[in-house]
């Protein structure tokens, strides 16, 4: 089963470089629960993620990862227990909340563009009504990333016209352009087919390398062996486990690890 | 054909043909009759009947509208006219009574020698939604649309400039006051406080305001009560302000509706739920009759000016419902997708939420329009003088006793012309609105 684990979509060599995790805290995750009326989703989770590290977090489905990931940027509330992220605690304040869904970039499964608004107004909209920069300094810095995601040519073109592919690398950009200094990802390449999971994948392995904090909720296991830093094992609403990704496949602990490991990968 | 291989091979094409015409018998009109009409006994037979039907109609209707009498001062003038040209009897229109009355269709008992004043605001009118309708109009143009109406207003009803002036003066201050204290005392506050300073401002000071101004600087132009305005000058009006009105009323609403703050949701439901769920003619006299105990005593509350404000109110009950059903059609993902930028509330609907949410609600708003318009009609009941009602006007006088299709088709004729250009302009919209996403 570790033999598809280390078959990963992208085989190249990553640079590390960059890719040192401090100990600045990013995210801390202390006592945290959350229902859906009377459903118990997340309980008691408790989380520390530093500033520079990669974190996988995978389990079945209905285990409550994107839950989990959509409290840190407050799509969800949490009833219980602390959520600080870069320092700020999220509570109902609105103004709290606005502050940290600006540093904190969001993929989603199915892209979320904006599909009445060029690729390009796509990537310029908060950056020029969040951020106040204005709109010439705004399209330098999205073409900037849109080259970096290499699509800069499709820069006045809509989302409908674009691949799945295509269209999650411009979602990445569009998180990029506000410079954020978290990126959440929930399952961002399960709706594309697998040319275009190898992009989407590339593009997130450089960002990576550049030292980004990244969450990343995917079952792509060849990107969480080769650039996570942990991986971390959820079922029924709790972190049943968390290693480096090398132990987390090797010698998984608990039964339901292996039992998911073994589905996982060994289909 | 190929006269080089012709030796050795029997055949061999060099060039391909040019593509051929199909034979006459399977191409255009042709094609299209065999295929759309007479493809089959069942649809020959629905082709003649049909054929036949249009026939009798046109038979009974052309010859009446054709041969119309358009020069007489009366019905009995015109019946003597065509007896002597057409025989005892026949089938005539008498369309005389339209070039009699035009005036009065148009306008109403507006003063004849002032009528140059409601056609002057119609073509500010035009030019003022231009830049609204058609994006190939210069933005800036957007600056003489916010100042029209003050000026169409003054054109229409005259008296002191000054007064249009105070009233805009309100917006000025709500606008200003929004901008001290949207920043220190938050959106809430902001919001109450900008939207019941110019409301307290135009009921106790605006007017007062004016009358001081015209003192000391007079500028007026003559004033024309409402009662004397009529025809379609009062449908235009009635149902274009309503209609600008209730659009952003209708909106606000359905984002109402959809709010999780408990108040505004239950205030926008109930609103929505009462003013659709009784007939528009019962708020129509209800704006006649009862109107006046809610305002503050003194308030001479226009009769017109009532009236608009109720059928801006119902029209925007349904518009917002067809809102909230452009609002509920977007995927959760749009939502989802402003928040995670950081947008704030009011920015995520302006810039994301509501161009597609009124995309998709563009027939029904249309459709609402129309329907709005066309009740326009109804103010008759409550003795304004719309169409209808100086139809009935002048069916009273002796000259024209007795006179009913040639109104009616005039009156419906011209309701038809502009609820089709309506309805037009909501495709070019739609078409110009296609862009490249599903
Ligand atoms: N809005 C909601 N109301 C009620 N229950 C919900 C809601 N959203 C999610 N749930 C439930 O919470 C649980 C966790 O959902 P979540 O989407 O976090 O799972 P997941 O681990 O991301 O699963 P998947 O891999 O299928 O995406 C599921 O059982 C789901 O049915
Ligand atoms: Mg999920």
């Amino acid at each position: 089963m570790t033999d598809l684990a280390t078959n990963p979509a992208a085989a190249r060599e990553i640079d590390r470089s960059q890719m040192q995790v401090s100990d600045e805290v990013a995210i801390e995750i202390s006592g945290m629960n959350k229902w859906y009326g009377s459903f118990h989703v997340l309980r008691d989770i408790d989380l520390t993620v530093y500033r520079g590290e990669r974190i996988v977090i995978c389990g079945p489905s209905g285990s409550g990862k994107s839950t989990l990931i959509r409290c840190i940027n407050r799509l969800e509330e949490h009833q219980a227990g602390r959520i600080v992220v870069d320092g700020t605690e999220l509570s109902s304040d609105l103004k709290n909340i606005d502050k940290i869904r600006s540093e904190v970039g969001m993929c989603f499964q199915h892209f979320n563009l904006f599909p009445h608004l060029t690729i390009l107004e796509n990537c310029t909209l908060a950056p020029i009504w969040v951020r106040k920069t204005p709109k010439r300094e705004a399209e330098e810095v999205a073409m900037h990333f849109l080259e970096k995601v290499k699509i800069p040519e499709q820069a006045h073109k809509y989302p409908g016209q674009l691949s799945g592919g295509q269209q999650q690398r411009v979602a990445i950009a569009r998180s990029l352009c506000m410079k954020p200094r978290i990126m959440l990802f929930d399952e961002p390449t399960s709706a594309l087919d697998p040319e275009m999971i190898k992009e989407v994948l590339d593009t997130m392995i450089e960002l990576a390398e550049e030292g980004m904090t990244m969450l990343c909720v995917t079952h792509e296991m060849g990107f969480a062996r080769q650039v996570a830093n942990r991986v971390i094992f959820m079922d029924q609403g709790q972190i049943v486990e968390q290693n480096e990704p090398e132990e987390f496949f090797k010698n998984p602990k608990s039964d339901r690890t292996k039992l998911f490991l073994s589905q996982i990968l060994g289909h | 054909m190929s006269d080089t291989h012709s030796q050795t091979v029997s055949y061999v094409r060099e060039t391909m043909l040019p593509q051929a015409e199909p034979p006459v018998s399977n191409r255009g009109a042709i094609l299209w009759l065999r295929e759309n009409l007479f493809s089959g006994w069942f649809n020959i037979v629905l082709t003649l009947v049909s054929l036949y039907v249009i026939y009798w109609a046109l038979a009974h209707t052309l010859p009446w509208v054709v041969s119309g009498i358009w020069n007489a001062g009366s019905l009995s003038e015109c019946r003597e006219i065509r007896d002597a040209t057409l025989g005892e009897g026949a089938s005539a229109a008498c369309w005389a009574v339209l070039v009699d009355r035009w005036q009065q269709l148009m306008f109403g008992f507006y003063p004849s020698e002032l009528y140059w004043r409601p056609v002057l605001a119609l073509v500010i009118f035009l030019a003022a939604i231009a830049p609204v309708l058609f994006a190939q109009v210069p933005r800036g143009a957007l600056w003489f649309t916010a100042v029209s109406p003050f000026v169409m207003f003054w054109l229409l009803w005259g008296g002191s400039a000054w007064f249009p002036v105070a009233v805009a003066l309100g917006f000025v201050l709500g606008w200003a006051a929004w901008r001290a204290l949207a920043p220190m005392a938050g959106t809430l506050v902001a919001a109450i406080v900008s939207a019941a300073l110019p409301i307290v401002y135009w009921f106790y000071t605006a007017g007062p305001l004016a009358r001081e101004l015209e003192q000391v600087v007079g500028i007026g132009i003559e004033y024309v009560p409402s009662q004397d305005f009529g025809g379609f000058m009062l449908s235009f009006i009635i149902g274009i302000a309503a209609i600008i009105l209730s659009l952003p009323l209708g909106i606000l609403l359905a984002l109402g509706r959809q709010s999780d703050l408990f108040i505004i949701n239950k205030v926008s439901v109930g609103f929505i739920e009462i003013i659709r769920g009784v007939p528009l003619i019962v708020w129509l006299f209800t704006a006649s009759l009862l109107l006046n105990y809610f305002l503050p005593p003194g308030t001479n509350f226009d009769l017109m000016l009532r009236v608009i404000i109720m059928v801006t109110l119902f029209a925007a009950a349904y518009i917002a419902e067809v809102v909230r059903g452009g609002l509920a059609a977007l995927p959760k993902g749009q939502y989802e997708g402003a928040d995670s930028l950081g947008l704030s509330y009011w920015q995520s609907m302006r810039l994301i939420i509501l161009p597609q949410a009124l995309k998709i609600s563009i027939p029904g708003i249309v459709n609402t329009f129309i329907g709005l318009f066309k009740d326009t009609t109804l103010v008759v009941f409550i003795g304004l003088f719309d169409p209808i009602g100086l139809s009935n006007a002048i069916r009273a006088t002796t000259e024209w006793n007795g006179i009913y299709w040639e109104l009616f088709v005039f009156i419906g004729l011209l309701f038809f012309i502009c609820c089709f250009s309506m309805s037009r302009y909501s495709l070019y919209l739609e078409k110009k609105l296609q862009r490249g996403h599903k």
